[in-house]
């Protein structure tokens, strides 16, 4: 078809609709088809701030077992419950485990006191800057991840950017189409015998937030219709929660080839002000959850990790020293992880500014070595291939190569 | 829309804005006092009769016990749910689950039947303005009180008076971790090593000026967080899976001289050193003005004009932040029936659901099935993890998978399809004296030409799946 079909849809289809020909007839001609291999990007928010400092441990910097008398994590050496080695400075918490088979493998990158330079320590505000890719200047109207839709239009597919959450997120709000959807099996109208007249309802009201929503959401369940015997179930075990659930759902979109290229989820449960635990606790539990997830995706989409990147973010770290409560307030610098084919992996990436107190930030937190921004350009325009970023992340120029893709 | 608002429009526009959607009683009510005594009215809620409400409430137990009552009828099942996750939308009701589900239903049929419409709506608001995660450890027996004994009682009172309930409120000390905060130099925090009471934490006093009070921009540095910080240590709990009750415990205060906003708190102060902070706040300009933003976002629009948003703080500043005055000054502002503000804001869930269930007539009782279509649309009731609440903006709730919810609500409900609520055609009333409830003579052409092609319930379904009732 030489016509994109939103385009057709677009043109004819309110003529057609005006003849009074009903809907099936023009989805019928619009007939979705299966778009083929492409790469994609899927971005794992963890809200509420992940503690890097004990996701990804510093071991060899002194200062950090004297800054964590309670919760810091124990040196890699045999035994149980503790840290596991990745190059001799760095470790993994034990409830990453998951991740060391892929690590070793060369599929998982680390970038170690990254995340986004403004010093607001506000979980809102720092979400906000992380998600609408300028930090410090909130007037931003659009997500970093919706411009990146805006810049490659070639492939019209309502599956192009998909969050698996209820709510948009920031970071995909803007003109470009974008999706949410929580399950493949529920995203469709009960009521069969309404859609005609919905579908040509928010296809032709004034309403703009409405009819943008509105035709995004037909057009998603008119492709769904098309190709949803082809979307085979997971086989994958993921863990319980959201996280798990939206990473099964996101697999299952790639393998059935609907032309997904950004996908997002998220994952909550990171503010660990109080009893944040060490080896074990409340923090490991997020870990694991986050590990086994990602393990899980790993697994399931196999070979087509070639053309996939998963990239974690969060706000911002947490205080280098431990509070009065074993836990730790809201920081600064954190980890993030990239995973996939394309990734440089089996390395941690970032200069490690170090912990002893004079060199903190603002006397208490990580210093900021990589700006989140140098890791997700590199990954748009080496991976995905859009090598203009000046409208993705405006006024922003990476300092440096990062280095994370092959 | 640029004409004025008709005064059928009129009605339909403040019932859609001081509570949870017109009824066809509640518009004869307008129509037979006016709207200004109605106004009157809801502004002093104890001078309405709530009974039928009562009634309806009566089966919910857990709203009438203590926290330590409900600690001990509603232990945490031996295998308590680690992950917040599972409280989610689940079938068991064990332990407390069932207090938050009851809590659930409680808000679900006063946003229903509460004759007390406005107050309704400003509980909300509170609870969401103040909000506290129901899931997260002790608060899951706590939030009982939280709503029935901090917010309620102060909904429509003074501002100073329900800050200082909820920076003394058992769920408030314990979601923001303030409870444990204390002193690090004070003897009970350096002679206990396995005390968890070791220091500083600042996550209430930094909410409570981002949040609560000043908002993000309001002018106040880190240092000023580690202050307050070190204002509120004491402030804890007495036994928070027991007694449940606020406590200061002046062994892990810091006495030493603080400053805040740049006023100095002397030495010594103990609990006067908290009390001082929130009277700072709550006088300060800059909590005017984001009240009075916050208040305007909820009852005009999303980006609310800045002249109401100015004569809301100027209210605010001119009475001590009495809440009744600011509403007034809001309600009687021109900008509030201007055309622009006709169906200017998107509903939140709660307020769709409640709404339609409201117009329909809809007979509604205990329905674990209307908890998860809440849940479903993104608003479980109790249940926001962050600090912030959920947003009060239309563009969060508009989302594909939010529509196609709404729609399938919309049909189920009609459908009977729905355990707990009974739809009844015969009330629910014909699509035209429906279409009245919803956007009297302000249907567009899109909705009506669709509406031309159902008939019978259908219609009802289709206009409640409609742009037109997404908003309010």
């Amino acid at each position: 078809m030489n016509i994109s079909r939103r385009g057709f849809l677009k043109s004819s289809g309110l003529g057609f609709l005006a003849l009074g020909l009903p809907p099936s007839f023009l989805v019928r001609a619009a007939e979705a088809q299966q778009v083929g291999r492409g790469k994609a990007l899927v971005v794992v928010f963890q809200r509420g701030a992940m503690d890097g400092l004990n996701a990804v441990i510093p071991f060899k910097d002194r200062a950090y077992y004297s800054l964590r008398q309670s919760i810091a994590i124990a040196e890699p050496a045999s035994g149980e419950n503790r840290a596991i080695d990745l190059d001799g400075f760095y470790a993994l918490h034990p409830a990453l485990a998951p991740l060391k088979s892929i690590y070793d493998k060369g599929h998982l990158a680390i970038v170690h006191a990254a995340g986004s330079p403004n010093n607001t320590r506000s979980h809102f505000d720092a979400q906000d800057y992380m998600e609408i890719g300028t930090p410090g200047i909130k007037s931003t109207a659009d997500g970093w991840l919706n411009r990146y839709l805006n810049e490659k239009k070639k492939d019209e597919s309502p599956f192009r950017g998909v969050a698996v959450t209820p709510q948009l997120p920031r970071i995909l709000v803007g003109s470009a189409p974008a999706l949410t959807l929580s399950s493949i099996e529920e995203f469709r109208l009960r009521n069969e015998a309404m859609a005609g007249s919905l579908q040509r309802l928010y296809a032709t009201t004034a309403d703009s937030l409405f009819r943008f929503s509105g035709q995004n959401l037909f057009a998603a369940m008119n492709d769904l219709k098309q190709v949803q015997t082809k979307i085979p179930a997971s086989s994958e075990r993921y863990p319980n929660g959201r996280l798990g659930a939206g990473l099964g759902q996101i697999a299952r979109l790639i393998k059935a080839n609907v032309g997904l290229e950004i996908a997002f989820t998220e994952i909550e449960g990171w503010d660990t002000h109080v009893n944040q635990g060490g080896a074990t606790g409340q923090m490991a539990n997020r870990l694991k959850e986050l590990a086994e997830g990602l393990a899980a995706f790993y697994r399931d989409i196999g070979d087509r990790m070639d053309d996939v990147v998963l990239l974690t973010m969060s706000e911002f770290g947490r205080t280098a020293r431990e509070n009065g409560n074993r836990g730790t307030d809201h920081g600064h610098a954190n980890v993030m992880f990239a995973l996939g084919g394309a990734v440089r992996g089996g390395k941690v990436y970032g200069r490690w500014p170090g912990i002893a107190p004079e060199l903190l930030y603002e006397g208490r937190d990580l210093n900021l070595t990589t700006d989140f921004r140098s890791v997700c350009g590199e990954v748009i325009a080496r991976h995905l291939g859009q090598k203009d970023l000046s409208r993705i992340f405006p006024g922003f120029h990476a300092p440096a190569p990062v280095g994370l893709i092959v | 829309m640029n004409t004025p608002l008709t005064q059928e429009q009129k009605v339909v526009h403040l019932l859609n804005r001081t509570g949870f959607g017109p009824t066809r009683q509640e518009i004869q009510k307008i129509n037979r006092m006016g709207m200004h005594a109605y106004l009157d009215e809801q502004l002093h809620p104890e001078k309405i009769s709530d009974a039928s409400l009562e009634d309806k409430l009566a089966g919910l137990k857990t709203m009438r016990l203590t926290s330590r009552e409900l600690i001990e009828l509603y232990p945490p099942p031996k295998q308590a749910a680690q992950n917040p996750e599972m409280m989610r939308g689940q079938e068991m009701m064990q332990g407390p689950r069932v207090v938050i589900v009851e809590l659930q239903q409680m808000r679900l049929l006063r946003a229903v039947y509460s004759q007390r419409q406005l107050h309704e709506a400003m509980a909300g608001f509170w609870s969401n303005h103040f909000n506290i995660f129901a899931a997260k450890g002790a608060d899951r027996w706590l939030s009982t009180s939280y709503d029935r004994d901090t917010i309620r009682p102060h909904a429509l009172g003074r501002f100073k008076d329900l800050l200082r309930a909820t920076a003394q409120s058992p769920a408030m000390l314990f979601y923001l971790d303030n409870w444990l905060s204390a002193s690090p130099n004070s003897l009970a925090a350096r002679f206990a090593p396995n005390n968890r009471r070791r220091g500083l934490n600042e996550n209430y006093a930094r909410e409570l000026m981002e949040l609560h009070t000043l908002g993000v921009d309001g002018g106040y540095t880190q240092k000023d967080v580690q202050e307050v910080a070190r204002c509120f240590t004491g402030w804890t709990i007495r036994q928070p899976r027991g007694e449940g009750v606020f406590q200061f415990e002046p062994r892990i205060h810091d006495p030493g001289e603080k400053i805040v906003l740049g006023h100095r708190i002397p030495a010594g102060g103990g609990m006067e050193d908290g009390l001082t902070v929130l009277d700072l706040l709550a006088h300060h300009p800059a909590t005017a003005r984001f009240i009075s933003l916050k208040l305007a976002r909820r009852f005009v629009a999303d980006q609310p004009p800045s002249s109401i948003v100015n004569k809301a703080a100027e209210a605010f500043r001119q009475s001590d932040g009495d809440i009744p005055t600011v509403l007034r000054a809001i309600f009687e502002a021109p900008e509030f029936f201007a055309p622009e503000a006709f169906q200017a804001k998107v509903k939140m869930p709660l307020e769709y659901v409640a709404s339609a269930l409201r117009a329909t007539g809809t007979e509604v009782q205990m329905s674990h099935q209307l908890l998860r279509y809440l849940g479903r649309m993104g608003e479980p009731l109790f249940l926001a993890q962050p600090p912030t609440g959920y947003p009060d903006i239309g563009s969060s709730w508009t989302s594909p998978d939010m529509l196609l919810t709404r729609m399938n609500f919309a049909s189920d409900l009609v459908g009977n399809r729905i355990p707990g609520s009974r739809f009844s055609p015969e009330v629910a009333g014909d699509r035209e004296s429906f279409a009245r409830l919803v956007a009297p003579d302000a249907l567009s052409p899109a909705t009506r030409s669709a509406l031309s092609q159902t008939e019978g319930s259908q219609s009802i379904a289709l206009l409640m799946a409609a742009p037109e009732f997404q908003r309010r």
